[in-house]
């Protein structure tokens, strides 16, 4: 399931909703992406998430099919917030749900590492030295990397 | 056809979308971009170095050789820092 939204979300509730009723799931992997205070070492009060309304929602389906094609998932969920979001907010959670532990683990981190370098997000953080749109990092890349079957 | 920009390329371009027209010659993603860089200092400075520039056509990741028309919908953005 894919959720683009500007409101919060409950982690605990949206697990219970995404295992409720299916005791084929064994194991749950979650992974929360929250508001950091430095950007480098730059200190960072907030930032803006802008977003791609309908690409997004395709890519965001897209990375989950994927994940499905590759690991025996029982249930996963994206949730991506955009807008204006404060220190320590949270940003995305992936939840991958399966009968054992391996495939919740590993396709959570496949999940955030290709939602990194596909899903057209951009991150403008708030510094005292004014706005600044945040540069993609190599590091994101070589994560992604790593999934990819040549 | 709608061209959109994001993020600092919405900035640069000092707006978030425009209709175009563009000529005959242009069919793929590359003569698209060549003529919005004939277009003005504006186009030609935002587009200046491709390498951080990513293209979608009808909200798909598009390469240079993609074909574009007159209906598509064409978005030019920065790579993606969501997560």
């Amino acid at each position: 399931m894919i959720k683009v939204q500007k409101q919060d979300f409950d982690v605990g509730a949206e697990i219970d909703a995404l295992r409720a009723g299916n005791t084929a799931i064994g194991g749950i992997a979650s992974f929360v992406g929250t508001v950091r205070d430095l950007a480098g070492d730059t200190p960072v009060t907030g930032m803006t998430l802008e977003h791609y309304p309908g690409m997004t929602e395709r890519e965001l389906d897209r990375i989950e099919q994927e994940a499905n094609r590759r690991w025996p998932l029982e249930a996963s969920l994206i949730i991506h917030r955009y807008g204006r979001l404060e220190l320590g907010d949270r940003i995305v959670l992936v939840v991958t749900a399966s009968a054992h532990r391996q495939a919740a683990l590993e396709s959570c981190a496949f999940l955030i590492d290709w939602l990194k370098t596909k899903a057209p997000f951009w991150k403008k953080e708030e510094t005292r030295g004014g706005e600044t749109w945040v540069d993609a990092r190599d590091s994101d890349d070589a994560a992604a990397a790593r999934w990819r079957k040549d | 056809m709608r061209l959109l920009y994001f993020a600092w390329l919405k900035t640069k371009m000092g707006r978030a979308e425009e209709e175009v027209d563009p000529p005959a010659e242009v069919t793929d993603v590359a003569s698209l971009l060549e003529w919005l860089r004939g277009r003005g200092p504006v186009y030609a400075e935002a587009l200046s170095d491709l390498s951080v520039v990513r293209v979608a056509v009808n909200q798909e990741y598009a390469r240079l050789d993609a074909p574009v028309n007159k209906d598509d919908e064409v978005a030019l953005f920065p790579p993606v820092t969501g997560g």
